[in-house]
């Protein structure tokens, strides 16, 4: 008889949970199905004024749209670029203004909802690989010479987008919709104020890179839940870096001297996104390079200038970091034919040759080694990444020459490449923790085999 | 039937200096430009990387980056009753192959040009008497002055960022025991990067040649002794005397070449387009054969390709230009008998003499290192800087250690008389290595009526089409010169001190060695000059014959320089852009 009470109550219990659930997941569902409510631009006197569309032009540049839209080979803005996601690509879509496979036939208003809010014409979320957290600080004006370049100022191609490649359940749209009303900031909530700022040009730069820059998008650390733990200064991991962009390290872009830009004239930011290159250090790896061709090297340098003033006012990010001395005890024991470590002895046999003892390298040809964010960074993947397999700087039109340096893959082990990097990191008055095999061999693995040990450099070891 | 691509503003055929250069400048003008190199892509990535690079077997041993004659040679004989016979390995001198051409493989010398010898002939009869050229002998005057060239030379400079020591600047002198030549003529800019540093090898040449009251000089080469960046915003890291040079791909992006100093900047022009693998067999002709349409070319899958365009640049290894001008029928070929003709007429190459000399144990000098176009020079025999009349004979020559790292394979110098095997070899290495300075007189090279190039009557290509033919031997003038000026410079390298010396210099009857390798340095061919009659291109490489046709390179010079020629090449090129540009563009047509 006691022993019915029990399960009575689980019953009971058990009901509820059930109803309670279902009522949950149909509130959930409620949230997510709930249509957004946005607020509607006023249209320009003339969609096709030419002014209005070439400043859309230059904004475009400034949000390097081509660079997902734009697909190796294809068409400007026809999209078709694969996007890698951990449940399987997406491909981003055609922004041309052909009316049938592309936005032509977006209203001013569709335009802004899916560039603002991450809101498809047909109501459904976009995958927030578009970054539509930064775009809501995008002014109206803006949007509006954007939507005037994207229907007047670019060549309409007829290409439809391509489904992702997400299996069912994962590829149910409605909860993206959850994730954009938990996470996505509105517009009218974050409007740009640059008042905040204390003068034009650091506002300007704020702007340029919370909003059509989305430098965050790849330099601000995300949280669990893949939203940015800051999309502006108000937060202290607001571009502090460390994130792995297809293989490469987003470095720290606050003030942190070893790591960050902490000992960076505003003249060697500017340098950098204009020509991939400063006195003392260069652009590493392809998603940056990128950024460097299509997009920053043709802004206005009154922009460029804006951008470094702004991010020159972010304090450090707080707590120990790696740090940076100048210290000459190394270079004069190289200098002196000391090589007391198998870190040395790789260092002069492999890149001495132009980062010279001294690790100062030359004034943007070969880069310091001393004191550099990329080699200082927490998350020494692109040091590693470039030793294994080497980068190029990017060429633009201001500094065409392409200078690269070769991988050192195929004739060093996991073992020598981890001694190596950790000693660039800790000689110098270079002061980074150590970096173990177990990293070179997993970035190895995830390179082109080329890079992979060639068996006289794993006998050796 | 050929595949027609659409029309194209310039053709260039060859994309080494004077490609590369003429592809800059057209671009500039806003023409649409199509350059054509039948070897492959190169660039510094991946073919220069450090450290494979570093490997003579693959370089210089097996030639990596020079031309393969399975394809197409030439032939080559020595005199007008022999029979040719193809040149089967690459020996006497090294054409290069692939985007860069010989502007990637070279060492890096960057001299400019002794005025006297743009207008030899005319400078010897004036001081010398008509009667001092022997018979046979076929210099001319390039039709072109010092003067004109000058702002050539110096935006030259300014692109290949080369390493000097001026002497004087718009006629002050600035160089004086700073180690300028007093012998170059004047400029109107310093040299847009210091001289590099010098080895201890080439500074106990020049302490020498000092004591014998000779002008000792910094070379001026085109390896970076600073980082630079050029007017097109090209780049170059210094050099750091690795010692591979010649032959190779700089690593370091320190030595001159169209790769690194120009195509970089076309990179960006949405005029240029660049196709490897793109063999020209000819340069097609109107029906008059008074204007080229184009060119024809067969592609990295065989077929052949028309490249229609209103100007065609033919910028290719020196005897390539010639060839393809007798392949494509552009102007009469030369004929030695007659002396009619123009089209292979003053065929000259280097006339080289090299000591080595062998110190004690206390004397080093570094060998392992170098860099190409680093050293001391002195300019005392060359050109007209001494009398000839009591010499006898035409032509100078400039001396010097230009110390380029001496590698184990191509051979390491040893006295005469010591085996070049077993342990007594291995014992003088040991002992010598470190301590032989090697030096050179680097002697001009005069033309003759009867050395020439032509086409073979019996070899023919990889397409059917009949290979060039030189002939060429030394003559008694060659001779006397080279011999010469090995006396000369074995005085230098006594008052060295060495504990042995080893002369190599030509002897009377000696004929031309087509197997050591001696300089890359081939001149003529298709010369310029001022009389049609005696010249294949005006003084604006302009041919005579089809106006649209232009032939930059060393092809031009009608008979060899004391210096190496690069520097000439490349000023020569911006000489004839400009007329282009300036004049041509507007009213297409004989310029001269």
């Amino acid at each position: 008889m006691k022993r019915r009470w029990p399960l009575q109550r689980l019953k009971r219990l058990l009901i509820g949970l059930v109803v309670l659930g279902a009522l949950g997941f149909l509130a959930v569902l409620g949230y997510a199905f709930w249509p957004t409510h946005t607020r509607a631009i006023a249209a320009p006197a003339s969609a096709a004024d030419a002014a209005l569309i070439e400043r859309g032009r230059y904004l475009a540049l400034a949000g390097d749209c081509t660079a997902c839209h734009t697909a190796p080979g294809g068409k400007p803005f026809a999209g078709g670029l694969a996007l890698a996601s951990p449940i399987g690509a997406i491909y981003s879509t055609n922004i041309t203004p052909d009316r049938r496979t592309g936005i032509g036939g977006y209203s001013l208003d569709q335009f802004d909802r899916a560039l603002r809010h991450g809101i498809r014409a047909d109501g459904a979320s976009l995958y927030p690989a578009m970054p539509f957290p930064s775009y809501a600080r995008l002014t109206d004006e803006d949007v509006r010479a954007l939507y005037a370049y994207f229907l007047h100022g670019v060549v309409p191609v007829a290409q439809a987008d391509r489904s992702p490649d997400i299996p069912w359940p994962l590829s149910m749209r409605w909860p993206l919709a959850l994730w954009r009303k938990t996470f996505a900031p509105s517009p009218d909530a974050v409007a740009f104020d640059p008042k905040r700022y204390p003068d034009e040009r650091v506002a300007r730069g704020a702007y340029l890179v919370q909003g059509a820059g989305h430098c965050g998008s790849c330099h601000t650390p995300r949280a669990l839940t893949l939203q940015e733990r800051a999309l502006d200064e108000s937060g202290a991991q607001y571009l502090a870096g460390n994130q792995i962009i297809d293989g490469w390290n987003a470095i720290n872009l606050r003030g942190n001297p070893a790591d960050g830009l902490g000992r960076w004239s505003e003249q060697d930011i500017v340098e950098t996104l204009r020509t991939g290159r400063n006195p003392h250090a260069a652009v590493v790896g392809s998603p940056m390079a990128d950024v460097t061709v299509h997009s920053m090297q043709h802004l206005a340098d009154a922009d460029l200038h804006a951008i470094a003033a702004y991010l020159k006012t972010l304090p450090p990010v707080p707590g120990a970091g790696p740090g940076f001395a100048a210290n000459d005890a190394t270079a004069k024991a190289l200098q002196a034919g000391i090589n007391d470590s198998r870190g040395a002895e790789l260092y002069v046999d492999n890149c001495a040759g132009c980062h010279r003892t001294d690790a100062k390298g030359y004034s943007r040809v070969f880069p310091a080694i001393a004191g550099n964010p990329t080699v200082l960074a927490r998350e020494p993947d692109s040091l590693v990444r470039l030793i294994l397999g080497g980068s190029s700087m990017p060429a633009t039109v201001a500094a065409p020459s392409a200078l690269g340096m070769p991988g050192f893959g195929w004739r060093l082990g996991d073992a020598e490449v981890a001694a190596l990097a950790s000693y660039l990191r800790s000689q110098w008055g270079n002061q980074a923790p150590p970096v173990a095999s177990g990293l070179v061999a997993r970035i190895r693995a995830e390179m082109p085999g080329e890079n992979h040990a060639s068996e006289e450099a794993a006998h050796a070891r | 039937m050929a595949t027609r691509m659409n029309k194209t503003d310039v053709v260039i055929v060859g994309f080494g200096w004077a490609g590369a250069i003429m592809a800059k400048e057209l671009t500039e003008a806003g023409l649409r430009v199509v350059a054509l190199e039948r070897g492959p892509a190169r660039d510094t990535q991946p073919d220069g990387a450090y450290p494979k690079v570093l490997d003579e077997l693959t370089y210089n041993i097996r030639k990596k980056l020079f031309q393969d004659l399975s394809r197409e040679t030439v032939t080559i004989r020595h005199g007008l009753d022999d029979t040719a016979l193809p040149y089967r390995q690459l020996g006497a001198f090294l054409p290069g192959d692939g985007v860069g051409g010989a502007g990637l493989h070279w060492s890096g010398v960057h001299f400019r040009v002794d005025p006297v010898e743009l207008r030899l002939r005319s400078h010897y009869e004036e001081r010398y008497g008509k009667g001092f050229l022997p018979d046979g002998m076929t210099i001319q005057d390039f039709g072109v002055s010092y003067e004109e060239l000058e702002p050539h030379f110096d935006f030259a400079e300014k692109v290949f960022g080369t390493s000097g020591t001026a002497w004087s600047v718009k006629g002050q002198v600035v160089g004086a025991d700073k180690g300028g030549n007093p012998f170059a003529p004047d400029r109107s800019n310093d040299f847009p990067l210091p001289a590099q540093m010098r080895p201890i090898s080439a500074q106990r040449f020049g302490k020498a040649a000092a004591e014998l009251g000779y002008h000792p000089y910094d070379l001026p080469s085109a390896n970076a002794s600073g980082p630079y960046s050029n007017p097109y915003g090209c780049q170059m890291g210094p050099c750091n005397f690795c010692g591979y040079c010649s032959g190779y791909v700089c690593y370091n992006y320190s030595k001159a070449s169209p790769n690194v100093n120009i195509l970089p900047a076309l990179r960006q022009s949405p005029l240029f387009a660049l196709r490897t693998q793109a063999h020209v067999l000819q340069v097609d002709l109107s029906a008059d054969r008074r204007t080229a349409t184009g060119v024809t070319y067969v592609d990295a899958q065989g077929r052949e390709v028309a490249q229609p365009a209103d100007i065609v640049i033919l910028s290719a290894f020196q005897f390539h230009n010639v060839r393809l001008m007798l392949l494509s029928g552009i102007g009469e070929p030369y004929d030695p008998a007659s002396g009619q003709g123009t089209v292979g007429r003053n065929f000259a190459y280097q006339n080289m003499a090299t000591i080595k000399a062998f110190f004690s144990g206390e004397v080093h000098a570094n060998p392992f290192i170098g860099a190409g176009g680093n050293g001391i020079a002195i300019d005392d025999f060359n050109a007209d800087n001494f009398d000839h009349g009591p010499a006898g004979f035409v032509g100078g020559s400039p001396m010097w250690v230009n110390q380029a790292g001496v590698k184990p394979i191509s051979g390491i110098a040893l006295p005469e008389g010591v085996p070049g095997w077993g342990s007594a070899w291995k014992q003088a290495v040991a002992e010598y290595y470190t301590h032989t300075v090697s030096m050179d007189a680097h002697g001009a090279h005069m033309s003759y009526r009867d050395n020439y190039l032509s086409l073979d009557p019996t070899y023919r290509d990889a397409y059917g089409r009949p290979l060039l033919r030189m002939t060429l031997d030394w003559k008694d003038n060659d001779i006397r010169m080279t011999r010469f000026m090995a006396e000369k410079m074995r005085a230098v390298a006594q008052a060295m001190g060495p504990k042995a010396l080893r002369v190599y210099v030509k002897n009377f009857g000696d004929h031309f060695d087509t197997t050591s390798y001696q300089t890359t340095h081939l001149n003529g061919g298709a010369i310029m000059g001022a009389d049609r009659r005696t010249s294949a291109i005006n003084r604006y490489l302009q041919s005579w014959d089809v106006h649209n046709v232009f032939v930059p390179g060393a092809s031009a010079f009608p008979q060899g320089l004391g210096y190496n020629p690069t520097g000439l090449v490349a000023a020569l090129t911006y000489w004839s852009a400009k007329a282009i540009r300036e004049r041509y563009l507007a009213k297409p047509g004989p310029l001269a």
